[in-house]
């Protein structure tokens, strides 16, 4: 961001002050806060008056906010100044808010970064019949909906150059358009309808089945109430065939560091003591099946095979190294 | 108390300290620029990282507490490392990353050689830069006439915004903007209004703030650096005059913790070049009603005769407001010598020394002000009769439960006080406990009462400070705690009282008393005025108001030219000393009189300033304690306790021109500037 | 896949009303009082035992978090803050929430306001999301108008008063100790730590600072029980997850989520595939633009989930994954999210004030080639010294991106840089003089 500076002292306005009707909201702003912290409500006060006066914000509002609630004025300018959504000169009348930030700059926004260059002119520059006049932002967390920006209050998102040419168009020449996705999508829904919640995607409203209601009573104990469907393993009987075999306690008393394979932590290696597993070559030595037990048994989804504990084991279990165990040796 | 290891070394210290403190007490030095003592900690500058073991990286050691830290597995203190690679690594890095964007103008930088930045590269830096991207450059910014701003040397460090804020109670630096644009500027580039805002120069850890008078005058090395004690009012603020060869280039405050802590008012740090102004470097005589330039012994001539013609009981004399003890016993012992027992030197304040030390000193003491937890204010605006002070109540203040009241004027202060009202009246109804604020004195275990010089102007002093120290006296204290303070305008005002420069009546007698000869030893601000058809000697070191109505001039020297001894408002006697000569043919101020008293009567006792100082210890063996306060004796008089005041009045505050209170700063140009500044504000803001 | 019963934001899309009769028809605002009756320490076990972390990017347990609060309520109130300031590149999700769904958060921050003994919460939500603003303004009013908050909220025997404010345009309020000196009117330069704000937070009062998704699925979890919570996902890694798949996919959408669910499966289910198929897929930013990125090689089944991803030496953070295809020109995407931290840095300490206009130009320059060599590793280094040396986490976000870059892009650096050199018209590079 460049320097920010309030604009010019020609064409800053001598006074300002709320309108009633801001007023007296600027009183239930300040009601919000604790006694004495009238200064939280700072933000939005010269947010409210810039929105008084035309979308920027002038130096003599910067007062009249720090005289409204007992503030330093070098305070407020500070905070006018670090906020960049205050703009201390002139915008046009649809200010233009472009997010430039790297998902939209993924999806287009510099195509329309030229679309505001060719129909605008420069950043921060008002065209001459006060209109519009543009800014690029950073991001305006609306990603999904990339390429998007901001005319006023509302965001247009899904933009493609073509779209936004006419939209600034129809802007200007006071057509109304409909803010939001400008393609065939609702909202953050993907393109083309909802792969998900697709009994929500109406607007009738189904009563959902709260299949037990929840007791109102002091109980501690609040069943679920529905058991997750997600994919979780079953728990395992320990008594499975597949498990793999295991050792009452480490031979000679001592077992390996199973930490030195990348994937086993302390509390991984925790279970697989309880397993009876101590040894690198105890795990060197499971059969497919087994790590499919072990795999389950951890709630693992297919880590053991990806982390590739085998081989680990193996090179390990003859004394050898890996990346991993070398690297974890040398740290301590 | 916590045991911490610091480089292998074990120190225990306080819970509250930090671990940037916990390290200096095991002897390691950690560099910092954002971090100050006296200020807020911010923690921004990153430079004072160090290891803590067990943590995951480095932490800022000014903004860690030692209380924070976490012991070993097994309860072993703390281990803290200030030399190891991370921290070389993380200072190197903080250090590079200042230095990219801080321009290579140290040779035209008024902050070379003694720089924290440049001193810091030096030991932490690497020798060589890998920044090829272009300088960020930013627009400097007017912020008065004291401070001169080159923004682009700016390391962001705000401790100038948080001493504007914190310490001289001024909301007016802040820093707008964000990010690498972040500038440090007042309200649409407004002049500064705080009256101790010089200290920011002295904050700034490089040369971003410097001062504007000093503006390319000097290299640090230049200069003979001189510890003396400032004048420009009561607070005896240790400062160091630096000076090359004869010329003062400038005034610095040095540390004093009971007194001025490290900061010092603008007046103090910039009246310097009135030093240099209008100047009395010659003897002058009053030739057909015209000043002219004379030799010391026509004018030492024309002063004998004059002398030789006049009663001795037409003659009187009247110090000043700079002097130091030994100038005012010197000018005592000559009016004596000479047969004359008129001499005035209290500065308009007829306060009565037998009343007691104590009903004129700061009892509480300066530094026990931190320690008071409740305030009243009478006829006094510490704000200007005393700025460095007040900063010392606001420090008590941002404390926190500390109220404060005044009786006086109701200006700002910096602080927030309960305006009880303006005049004896509201003192009175005080005394009988009819205002809340009584009780809130009775309650408190270190009351504090500051009388002001503005008390003068309300009545008979005398008879208030007698009400006043009554009603003190009456508050249940700590014990050994003294509530009743006198604030003092002048350096040389509690001198006079111990000296006796005390004539019946004040100054107001001696001018009604239309004198025909009389001695003026810097008496400007006096009060004094000349009467028609008396003689008048000037002595003293500017062209100033005395000067002008003068018949005879002898040039003197100014406080830099001398040594010294000063007590301040609480009695503390401290020792300044000479940092240069005085200009032409200008003498020091005792053998001025060393001299003419060999003339016009019988030559006084001593021969060097020496033996002049010896002579006062003999007369006044207490003022050879330096730097002690003055003891303070219970007065045994017994008489009917003053309760009341009698007579109506209006306790004035404030000096009528703050900036140009002496004749020092008439003659100053920069502290015209402040004062012209001041009043545009002034006006501004009504 | 989730099963729609598992998905706890059931207006996620903004079908439905996001009125409260329409939320009280989803599920919300049922069996309020009886949960609160059931006691402080009753929900922040819940918590607990849901296993839930926080939604805000960093991932920390919130039931701990929450039992960081005083017991009870001393001298000084306390206060419960919900971050909506979502402005990470890459996430929208608190949006959904706030627009669609705005009871689950207003009733989450009841149960989150008791739980830490708070009679007072703020939502401060970023200034641009003026829309939410008023949404969110609305469901609240219509909480207050149903009882729901305010004095014995939802008859629930304890006053809580919920207040909603804004900012105006700053990244850094997101950080939750800026978001605080925002919320007391200044600017928004984070805090040192410590203290923390559960000791020291608004107005030096004991504060809580929750993301929107955090808060907003504490209601399910107390009606649904922590079991069903913390059975979904993987171990450590529980719940469901708001994810945000912008950038080169055919569908960019929000869906929710198990955690851990495999990349893949995330991207072909909900996203209609990589744009190009999936051996178009150049990259990937799984977490919003703090976390470095990945190659496609390390993606396939990449389970999405906090513990996988920080040992691959990136994050889950917000969940806002960026998906760039072999279209992207790598070194400029991410020369713009090195822009972005230029940007929004708020200027207070050294390392991150001078050190991201620093990368920002070095990267700008490398993206045309207009470089050195050996200006990578320097710039490596910056990066290495920048991070863990600031008050707050913007530094280390700044630098991440950019070692992310080096560390699996470093031959498309070196390509870009020889193809500079060996065009003869090109102006030479500059050299720092020493």
């Amino acid at each position: 961001m460049a320097v920010r500076r309030l604009a010019p002292q020609d064409i800053q306005p001598s006074a300002f002050a709320f309108n009633a009707e801001n007023a007296k909201w600027v009183e239930g702003q300040i009601a919000k806060f604790p006694e004495g912290r009238q200064a939280s409500a700072v933000i939005p006060l010269l947010w409210r008056a810039q929105e008084q006066h035309d979308g920027w914000l002038p130096e003599a509002a910067i007062r009249v906010v720090a005289e409204t609630l007992d503030m330093p004025y070098i305070r407020v300018l500070e905070v006018a100044t670090f906020y960049t959504m205050f703009n201390l000169s002139p915008v046009g009348k649809f200010f233009v808010q472009l997010c430039g930030t790297t998902p939209c700059m993924l999806r287009g926004a510099e195509d329309l970064k030229d679309v505001c260059r060719e129909v605008i002119g420069e950043q921060n520059s008002v065209t001459s019949d006060g209109m519009l006049s543009w800014l690029e932002v950073e991001c305006l967390g609306a990603c999904v909906n990339a390429p998007m920006v901001q005319i006023n209050k509302d965001y247009y998102e899904d933009l493609t150059a073509e779209r936004f040419k006419e939209i600034l168009a129809d802007l200007r020449s006071g057509k109304d358009v409909a803010p939001g996705p400008q393609i065939d999508r609702h909202l953050s829904a993907p393109l083309g309808g909802p792969t998900t919640l697709i009994d929500f995607a109406t607007a009738d409203i189904k009563q959902v089945e709260v299949k037990e209601k929840v007791s109102v009573a002091p109980s501690a104990e609040v069943k679920p109430v529905a058991k997750p469907k997600a994919k979780v393993a079953e728990t395992l009987s320990l008594d499975d065939a597949d498990r793999p075999e295991g050792l009452e306690k480490a031979r000679d008393g001592e077992a390996d560091n199973l930490q030195l394979i990348s994937g086993i932590g302390p509390k991984i290696e925790g279970i697989l003591h309880s397993l009876g597993i101590f040894h690198f070559d105890q795990i060197a030595k499971w059969s497919e099946k087994e790590v499919d037990w072990v795999d389950g048994y951890l709630r693992f989804k297919g880590r053991i095979g990806r982390d590739n504990w085998i081989e680990q084991s193996k090179i390990l279990s003859e004394g050898g190294e890996t990346e991993f165990s070398a690297r974890k040796t040398k740290k301590k | 108390m916590r045991k911490i290891v610091v480089d292998d070394i074990e120190v225990e210290v306080p819970d509250d300290y930090s671990v940037l403190q916990a390290c200096e007490e095991a002897g390691a030095e950690i560099p910092r620029f954002c971090f100050h003592e006296r200020l807020s900690v911010a923690g921004n500058c990153r430079m004072c990282l160090v290891e803590a073991k067990g943590a995951p990286k480095p932490i800022a050691s000014c903004a860690y507490g030692v209380k924070d830290l976490r012991p070993g597995p097994n309860g072993e203190p703390p281990v803290i490392e200030t030399r190891s690679d991370v921290v070389k690594k993380a200072r190197e890095g903080v250090m590079e990353f200042l230095l990219i964007n801080h321009p290579l103008d140290c040779p035209i930088c008024d902050q070379g050689g003694e720089c924290d930045l440049q001193d810091q590269a030096m030991y932490y830096g690497v020798d060589s830069s890998r920044y090829v991207e272009n300088k960020r450059a930013v627009e400097d910014k007017y912020i008065g006439p004291l401070v001169k701003t080159i923004m682009t040397r700016c390391i962001h460090c705000t401790r100038c915004v948080r001493f504007t804020t914190e310490v001289a109670g001024v909301s007016e630096l802040g820093a707008t903007g964000r990010g690498e644009d972040m500038e440090i500027t007042t309200y649409l580039e407004h002049a500064m209004t705080s009256e101790m805002q010089g200290n920011v120069i002295d904050l700034c850890p490089v040369g971003a703030l410097t001062s504007r008078p000093y503006a390319y005058q000097a290299r640090p090395w230049e200069l003979t650096k001189t510890e003396t004690i400032d004048v420009m009012d009561a607070l005896g603020s240790n400062i160091r005059v630096d000076a090359r060869g004869r010329e003062v280039l400038r005034i610095m405050p040095r540390l004093n913790e009971e007194v001025n802590e490290e900061w010092i008012s603008d007046k103090s740090r910039f009246h310097w070049d009135g030093l240099k102004a209008q100047r009395l470097d010659r003897a002058f005589i009053r030739k057909e009603g015209k000043l002219v330039p004379t030799s010391w012994n026509e004018a030492f001539e024309a002063i004998a005769t004059k002398v030789n013609a006049t009663d001795k009981s037409k003659i009187a004399g009247v110090s000043g407001n700079l002097l130091s003890l030994e100038d005012q016993f010197a000018f005592k012992a000559f009016m004596s010598n000479l047969g004359s027992n008129v001499i005035e030197g209290r500065n308009g304040v007829n306060i009565d020394p037998s009343l007691g030390r104590g009903s004129y000193l700061f009892n509480s003491t300066i530094a026990g002000i931190e320690d008071a937890d409740a305030l009243l204010l009478i006829g006094v605006n510490p704000r200007e009769d005393a700025t460095v002070l007040n900063a010392r109540i606001r420090k008590r203040w941002r404390q926190g439960e500390f109220p404060i009241a005044v009786i006086g004027d109701d200006v700002d202060l910096t602080y927030d006080f309960e305006h009880i009202g303006i005049g004896t009246d509201s003192l009175n109804d005080l005394f009988a406990g009819k205002h809340s604020f009584a009780k809130t004195l009775e309650n408190a275990k270190r009351p504090m009462i500051i009388l002001g010089e503005g008390a003068a102007q309300a009545g008979d002093i005398n008879e208030i400070i007698a009400a006043i120290s009554n009603f003190a006296a009456s508050l249940q204290g700590d014990d050994g705690w003294n509530a009743y303070n006198f604030l003092h305008r002048s350096a040389s005002s509690v001198g006079a009282l111990e000296l006796g420069l005390v004539f019946d009546g004040g100054i107001d007698a001696i001018n009604n008393a239309k004198y025909d000869f009389v001695f003026n030893y810097a008496a400007d601000d006096s009060g004094y005025e000349k009467s028609e058809g008396s003689f008048e000697v000037y002595i003293g070191s500017h062209g100033d108001k005395g000067a002008h109505s003068a018949d005879v001039i002898l040039p003197a020297a100014a406080y830099t030219e001398k040594s010294g001894l000063y007590i301040n408002t609480e009695g503390r006697v401290q020792r300044g000393l000479r940092a240069s000569f005085p200009p032409g043919e200008a003498k020091e101020d005792w053998s001025i009189f060393r001299a003419l008293s060999a003339i016009v009567g019988s030559p006084l006792s001593f021969d060097s300033f020496d033996q002049l100082r010896n002579a006062l210890y003999q007369e006044y063996a207490d003022l050879n304690q330096i730097d002690a306060l003055l003891p303070v004796v219970e007065s045994t008089e017994s008489g009917d306790k003053v309760t009341k005041i009698s007579g109506k009045g209006i306790f004035g505050s404030g000096l009528d021109s703050y900036f140009l209170s002496n004749p020092i700063c008439r003659a100053s140009a920069i502290m015209a500037d402040c004062a012209s500044l001041k009043q545009t504000t002034q006006i501004a803001a009504e | 896949m989730l099963a729609d019963e598992d998905r706890i934001f059931k207006n996620l899309y903004g079908y439905q009303d996001a009125g409260l009769k329409g939320a009280q028809a989803r599920g919300a605002w049922d069996g309020t009082a009886g949960f609160i009756k059931n006691g402080r320490d009753w929900i922040v076990e819940q918590v607990k035992a849901s296993a839930l972390r926080g939604r805000g990017g960093a991932g920390f347990p919130t039931g701990l978090k929450w039992s960081f609060m005083p017991k009870e309520e001393g001298p000084l109130p306390h206060y419960l803050v919900v971050n909506a300031d979502e402005s990470e590149p890459g996430t929208c999700k608190d949006r959904e929430i706030m627009r669609n769904d705005p009871h689950l958060l207003i009733e989450g921050c009841l149960y989150a306001a008791f739980a830490m003994a708070a009679h007072t919460g703020y939502i401060y939500i970023r200034g641009e999301y003026i829309r939410e603003r008023e949404a969110l303004q609305r469901a609240i009013d219509e909480a207050y108008d149903a009882g729901l908050l305010g004095k014995n909220a939802a008859g629930s025997g304890w006053d809580f008063d919920l207040y909603l404010s804004h900012g105006a345009g700053a990244y850094i309020c997101g950080e939750e100790t800026a978001l605080l000196e925002s919320l007391e009117g200044k600017k928004g330069q984070p805090r040192l730590k410590p203290p923390f704000p559960a000791a020291c937070g608004l107005y030096g009062c004991p504060t809580t600072i929750n993301n929107v998704e955090t808060v907003a699925v504490v209601p399910d979890i107390l009606r649904r029980g922590a079991d069903w919570f913390a059975n979904i996902g993987t171990p450590n890694n529980s719940g469901t997850k708001l994810f945000c798949i912008s950038g080169h996919v055919n569908k960019p959408c929000n869906v929710e989520e198990a955690l851990g669910i495999p990349f893949r499966e995330l991207i072909d289910t909900h996203c209609g595939g990589i744009r190009g198929g999936w051996d178009n897929l150049l990259a990937v930013i799984p977490g919003g633009s703090s976390v470095p990125c990945l190659p496609a090689e390390q993606c396939a089944d990449l389970p999405m989930d906090f513990d996988t991803l920080r040992n691959l030496k990136s994050g889950l953070g917000t969940a806002g994954v960026i998906v760039m295809d072999k279209s992207t020109d790598i070194i400029r995407a991410i020369t713009r999210i090195s822009y972005f931290y230029k940007h929004e840095s708020c200027g207070q300490c050294t390392p991150c004030r001078e050190g991201t206009g620093w990368m920002w130009r070095v990267l700008t320059r490398m993206s045309e080639g207009r470089a050195q060599k050996r200006e990578i590793d320097m710039l490596l280094e910056v990066t290495t010294q920048i991070e863990g040396h600031t008050i707050c986490a913007l530094g280390d976000a700044a630098a991440w991106p950019v070692q992310g870059l080096i560390r699996h892009f470093r031959p498309e650096i070196e390509k870009r840089i020889d193809q500079y050199a060996a065009n003869p018209h090109s102006d030479p590079v500059i050299v720092a003089a020493e």
